[in-house]
C-alpha cells in the first residue's frame, strides 16, 4: 500500500476509534456533573430571593430535571445524535451556539501560545544545550526555573500592572476593543495586541518546560553512537548540531507537547479570568457556577473533541518526523 | 567458506614505510579513576596494505589508542596528554582542527562495534553517504549519487538504489555495517579503523564482513587498523597482531608469532583461554529424561486492532513444533543465531512466557497445564541464569535479598534461607561478605557468579542457562565456564545451555540441537555433531566460526 493510502486508511481508523471514546465521556461526564449539589433551579431561585417550593417544582418540571437520571441521560443523547446540545437557561442561549462563539478566542490564545512556547523553547533548549555549562547556558537555565515555578496568575497581574497600568503599552482585558468598531485588518492588529499578554502569560510556564526538556533531549542524543560516526566523517560541529542531533532531540518534545496541548485548556481558565479573554475557559467557569449543566456539559464535549483531534494531528506529525513510527 | 586463507606466514609489505605510526601515545583519564592512564607509552606502526589487529579485553585501551586517532577522544573527561601520532608525515596531534575534519573521513575513516546505533535513525542511508563526499570533495551531485551507488554495490548489498533511499530501520544489522563500510571507504582513505565492526554481528554474517574488508582492504591498498577481542577473528584476518593489557602493549609481531609462539604470559592466558573447537570427552549419557519437550509452539503477533483496520497482522514463529530432551545430569546445548528462536524456548522452559501448543513435561508432569497455583511447587525445580549480569539484577537491592527472595517466599524461614544463601556465595567462588553488597559494586563476572547463586539457591534439578559467558571477557569467561561445569558436576545438576558461540557449546555441552527460524534443525552428542554434521546450515554455521584454522592447527600441535 502506498504511503499516502496508508495514511488516509491510519486517519479513518482513528475517526472510527473516537465515536466509543466520545461517547464514553459523555456519559461519564453527565454522571460526573450529577454528583454536584444543586441544580440550575437551586441557582435561579437563590437569585430570585423568594422562590416558593411550588415555583421550584414547576421550574425543574420545565426543565426537565424532575425526570430520572437514566431518562434525562438518555434524553440527552437522543438530543446529541441531532447536534442539539440543549439550550443554557442561564444565558437563554442554545448551548452549541454559545460554545462555538467562544471556541474561536480560545482556539486563538491555545495556538498562539503553543507556537511561542514550542518554538522558543526549542531555541532556547539548543542555544542552552550548544553552550553547555557556559552563562548562556546559566542565564537560560535560571529563567527557565524560575518562569516554572511563578504561578500563572501571579505572572497576570504583574504584566498588567507593569505593562498595562505603569508604561500603558497593552490593553488590561479583553479581546477587542468594541467601542472602536475596527474592520479588516484593523481589527487583526486591534485582536493581536489584545493577544500579547495572555499569550505571554500562559506560554511561560511551558516555555520553561520545553526549554528544560529540549536541552536534556540534546544532551542525551549528543552522546548517541550516530554522533560520534557523524564526528568520524569529519562533519562540522554546526553540520551535527543542526542536522544530526536536532531532529533527533525534537522527537520527544514533539511528544511532550501534544500530551499538554489538552491540559492547556485546564490552564487557560485562570488566564481567560485575569485578562477577560472571552474564551471557553472563562465561560466554563460561569456555568460552574451557576449550574448551568447543559453549557458546562456542551464545553466538556467540545473540549474533548478538541484534544481527539490534536491527538491525531500529533501523531501524523510524529509519523512524518520519524520514519522508525509507521502509522497503520 | 574458510575465510582463513593461509595467513600465518604472509607478512604484507612491513618494508614500506608506515603510513601511520604512534609513538609513545599517553591518554589520560579522569582524576580518580583505577588508573591514572587509559593508554600508557603506546607505540605501533601501520604500514600501507596492512591488517594491523589490536586485541585485548575490555579497558585495555585498544579503542581509546584510535580514537586519539580520529580525534575523537571522549573529552573532557579523557584527554591527550603526550606523545606523537604520525599520519604520512604530519603529527596528527599538533594540527588544526579543520585539517582534522579533512583527515576524518577522507584519509583516516572508522567504522564502529553497533551497527544498531551507528547510523542516524531519521536520514536515509544515501543521504548519510552523500554527506561524507559532500564534506571532502565538491562534486555535483548527479557524480556523488553515482559514487553512492557504486559504493553499495561494492559492499555487494542488494539493490543499491532502493538502499539509497532506505532508513537504517529497514536493513538488518548485516546490511548496516556493509552500508557503514562503504561510507567509511567512500574518499578511498588511507587507513580504515575497524572498532570491533563484527562483534555484534551474527556468526554467517561475521564471516561475510570479514572476508568483505579484507577484499577491499586489497583492492584499494587500505591500511587497516582492526580492534577485536575475538582471537579468531584475528587469526582469520590479521597480518600482524598486538596484544594490550592495561593501556600498555604487552606483545606486537606477526600473526604467527603471537598466536602460535606468544612469549607474554599475558598473551598465553589469553590464547589459552579461547575455547577451543575439539569437544570435550563426552559423559555417558544414560537415556533418562528429566525434561522432555513435545511439540512446542510459540507464536508472537503483532498488529491487527478494531474493525480489522488495524496494520496487517504480524506473525513470528519463535518456535515451531519444537522437541527436545534434556536426560539426567546432562548439558543439553541450544545453537542459533539471533532470531532462531533459542532464547524464546528457553523462557518457555521456565515458563516466564506462556506457550501456544505442546507439551513441556518434567519428571511426567506437563507443566503447560498447570495453572499459576499448581505450577508454583515445580518453579524451584527450574531456574534460570540470564545474559546481561548488569540488567538482570536489582541495583537496589543487596546481594542477601537477591538471593534469599525465591526461597522466603517459597516458604523457607528467613534465617535458614540467609545461611544457604552465605553457603551458595561461597560455592560460586565469592566472600560470604558480599552477602551485604549491592550488585554495583562487583565486576561483569561476579554479577554473573551472583546470579548463578541466585538460581542455586531454590535447589534446582534443571538448570536454564541463556547466554551465561557472551558478556564477559574471554578470560572471565573461561573462569565461569569452569565454575558452571564444576557446579554442574558436583551437584549432579541437568542443564539447558543456551549460546550462539559453537566454540563454548563444543567444551560445556554433552548434546547440541540446532536452531534456525523456531525449527530445530538438527540435534546429537557434540562430537557427532562437529565431526559430521548432517544439515547444511549446520555445516555453514561450523564453516563460519571464526579462527577455525588455527584452532585445528593448535590441537594438532
Amino acid at each position: 500500500m502506498s504511503q499516502a493510502g496508508k495514511r488516509s486508511r491510519y486517519v479513518l481508523k482513528r475517526l472510527l476509534h473516537a465515536i466509543p471514546v466520545v461517547l464514553a465521556i459523555i456519559v461519564v461526564n453527565f454522571f460526573l456533573l450529577q454528583l454536584a449539589e444543586g441544580d440550575a433551579v437551586d441557582v435561579l431561585a437563590g437569585e430570585a430571593g423568594s422562590a416558593t417550593p411550588e415555583y421550584m417544582a414547576q421550574l425543574r418540571e420545565k426543565f426537565g430535571l424532575d425526570q430520572p437520571l437514566p431518562v434525562q441521560l438518555g434524553v440527552y443523547m437522543k438530543n446529541m445524535l441531532s447536534f442539539d446540545l440543549g439550550y443554557s437557561f442561564r444565558h437563554d442561549m442554545p448551548v452549541s451556539q454559545l460554545v462555538l462563539d467562544r471556541l474561536v478566542p480560545t482556539l486563538l490564545l491555545m495556538v498562539s501560545t503553543i507556537t511561542l512556547a514550542v518554538g522558543f523553547g526549542i531555541i532556547l533548549g539548543l542555544v542552552a544545550a550548544s553552550n553547555l555549562n557556559t552563562w548562556k547556558d546559566n542565564v537560560i537555565s535560571i529563567f527557565a526555573l524560575i518562569s516554572y515555578a511563578t504561578p500563572l496568575f501571579w505572572v497576570g497581574l504583574m504584566m498588567i500592572v507593569v505593562f498595562s497600568l505603569k508604561l500603558r503599552w497593552f490593553p488590561t482585558s479583553g479581546m477587542e476593543n468594541v467601542a472602536m468598531f475596527y474592520e479588516g485588518w484593523d481589527r487583526v492588529k486591534d485582536i493581536a495586541h489584545h493577544l500579547v499578554m495572555p499569550t505571554l502569560t500562559l506560554s511561560l510556564f511551558y516555555l520553561a518546560l520545553y526549554t528544560r526538556f529540549m536541552r536534556a533531549s540534546m544532551l542525551e542524543q549528543a552522546s548517541m553512537d550516530y554522533v560520534t560516526t557523524a564526528r568520524a566523517k569529519g562533519l562540522t560541529e554546526r553540520r551535527i548540531v543542526f542536522v544530526h542531533i536536532l531532529r533527533n532531540a525534537l522527537l520527544p518534545v514533539v511528544t511532550m507537547a501534544g500530551v499538554q496541548v489538552g491540559s492547556l485548556i485546564g490552564g487557560s481558565v485562570i488566564v481567560e479570568s485575569v485578562f477577560a479573554w472571552p474564551g471557553l475557559g472563562m465561560l466554563a467557569f460561569e456555568a460552574l457556577f451557576s449550574r448551568d449543566l447543559n453549557l458546562l456539559l456542551g464545553i466538556f464535549l467540545l473540549s474533548a473533541l478538541l484534544v481527539v483531534a490534536i491527538n491525531l494531528v500529533v501523531d501524523l506529525l510524529y509519523s512524518f518526523l520519524d520514519p522508525r513510527i509507521e502509522v497503520g | 567458506m574458510n575465510t582463513s586463507s593461509k595467513n600465518t606466514d604472509s607478512v604484507v609489505a612491513t618494508a614500506d614505510s608506515p603510513v601511520l605510526r604512534i609513538e609513545n601515545l599517553y591518554v589520560q583519564l579522569p582524576l580518580g579513576s583505577e588508573r591514572r592512564y587509559a593508554v600508557e607509552g603506546v607505540s605501533y606502526d601501520l604500514a600501507p596494505k596492512e591488517i594491523l589487529c589490536v586485541v585485548g579485553e575490555s579497558g585495555s585501551g585498544k579503542s581509546l589508542t584510535a580514537r586519539a586517532v580520529m580525534g575523537l577522544l571522549p573529552a573532557p573527561h579523557v584527554q591527550y596528554e603526550k606523545g606523537q601520532i604520525v599520519f604520512q608525515g604530519e603529527d596528527l596531534t599538533k594540527v588544526s582542527e579543520a585539517r582534522m575534519r579533512q583527515v576524518r573521513g577522507g584519509e583516516i575513516s572508522m567504522i564502529f562495534q553497533e551497527p544498531m546505533t551507528a547510523l542516524n535513525p531519521v536520514m536515509r542511508i544515501g543521504e548519510q553517504i552523500d554527506e561524507v563526499i559532500r564534506f571532502h570533495a565538491s562534486q555535483p551531485r548527479k557524480l556523488r549519487r553515482q559514487l553512492a551507488l557504486q559504493l553499495l554495490e561494492d559492499v555487494q548489498l542488494p539493490d543499491p538504489s532502493r538502499i539509497m533511499s532506505a532508513y537504517p530501520h529497514e536493513l538488518s544489522g548485516g546490511q548496516r555495517q556493509r552500508a557503514m563500510i562503504a561510507m567509511a571507504l567512500a574518499l578511498e582513505p588511507k587507513v580504515l579503523i575497524a572498532d570491533e565492526p563484527t562483534t555484534a554481528l551474527d556468526v554467517t554474517t561475521q564471516a561475510q564482513i570479514l572476508r568483505l574488508i579484507k577484499e577491499l582492504q586489497a583492492k584499494h591498498d587500505t591500511g587497516v587498523l582492526f580492534i577485536t577481542h575475538d582471537f579468531g577473528v584475528v587469526a582469520d584476518i590479521a597480518d600482524r597482531v598486538a596484544v594490550m593489557q592495561h593501556g600498555k602493549i604487552v606483545e606486537i609481531g606477526s600473526v604467527d608469532k603471537v598466536l602460535n609462539h606468544p612469549e607474554h604470559p599475558y598473551t598465553q592466558a589469553l590464547t589459552d583461554a579461547v575455547p577451543s573447537l575439539i569437544p570435550r570427552m563426552a559423559k555417558e549419557v544414560v537415556s533418562a529424561p528429566i525434561l522432555e519437550v513435545r511439540n512446542l509452539v510459540k507464536t508472537y503477533r503483532s498488529g491487527g486492532g478494531w474493525f480489522g483496520l488495524g496494520k496487517p497482522v504480524k506473525e513470528v514463529n519463535a518456535c515451531d513444533s519444537v522437541n527436545v530432551v534434556l536426560n539426567d545430569a546432562e548439558t543439553l546445548g541450544i545453537v542459533g543465531e539471533s532470531g532462531s528462536g533459542k532464547s524464546t524456548l528457553a523462557r518457555c522452559i521456565v515458563r516466564l512466557l506462556s506457550t501456544d501448543a505442546g507439551e513441556i513435561i518434567y519428571r511426567g508432569q506437563d507443566l503447560c497445564a498447570l495453572d499459576r497455583s499448581s505450577m508454583r511447587p515445580y518453579r524451584s525445580k527450574i531456574q534460570m541464569v540470564f545474559q546481561d549480569p548488569y540488567a538482570s539484577l536489582n541495583p537496589r537491592a543487596t546481594v542477601g535479598r537477591i538471593i534469599t527472595e525465591g526461597p522466603v517466599i517459597l516458604g523457607e524461614s528467613k534465617s535458614e534461607a540467609q545461611s544457604r544463601a552465605r553457603e551458595m556465595l561461597e560455592l560460586v567462588g565469592l566472600d560470604a561478605r558480599a552477602f551485604e553488597r549491592y550488585p554495583h559494586e562487583f565486576s561483569g563476572g561476579q554479577r554473573q557468579r551472583i546470579g548463578l547463586a541466585r538460581a542455586l539457591a531454590l535447589q534446582p534439578e534443571v538448570l536454564v542457562a541463556d547466554e551465561p559467558v557472551s558478556a564477559l571477557d574471554v578470560s572471565i569467561q573461561a573462569q565461569v565456564l569452569d565454575l558452571l561445569a564444576d557446579i554442574r558436576d558436583r551437584l549432579q545438576l541437568s542443564m539447558v545451555f543456551i549460546t550462539h558461540d559453537l566454540r563454548v557449546a563444543a567444551q560445556v555441552c554433552d548434546r547440541i540441537a540446532v536452531m534456525r527460524l523456531g525449527q530445530v534443525v538438527e540435534q546429537g552428542p557434540t562430537a557427532q555433531l562437529f565431526d559430521n554434521a548432517q544439515h547444511p546450515y549446520t555445516q555453514e554455521l561450523l564453516d563460519a566460526v571464526p579462527g577455525r584454522e588455527w584452532s585445528r592447527l593448535r590441537a594438532l600441535s
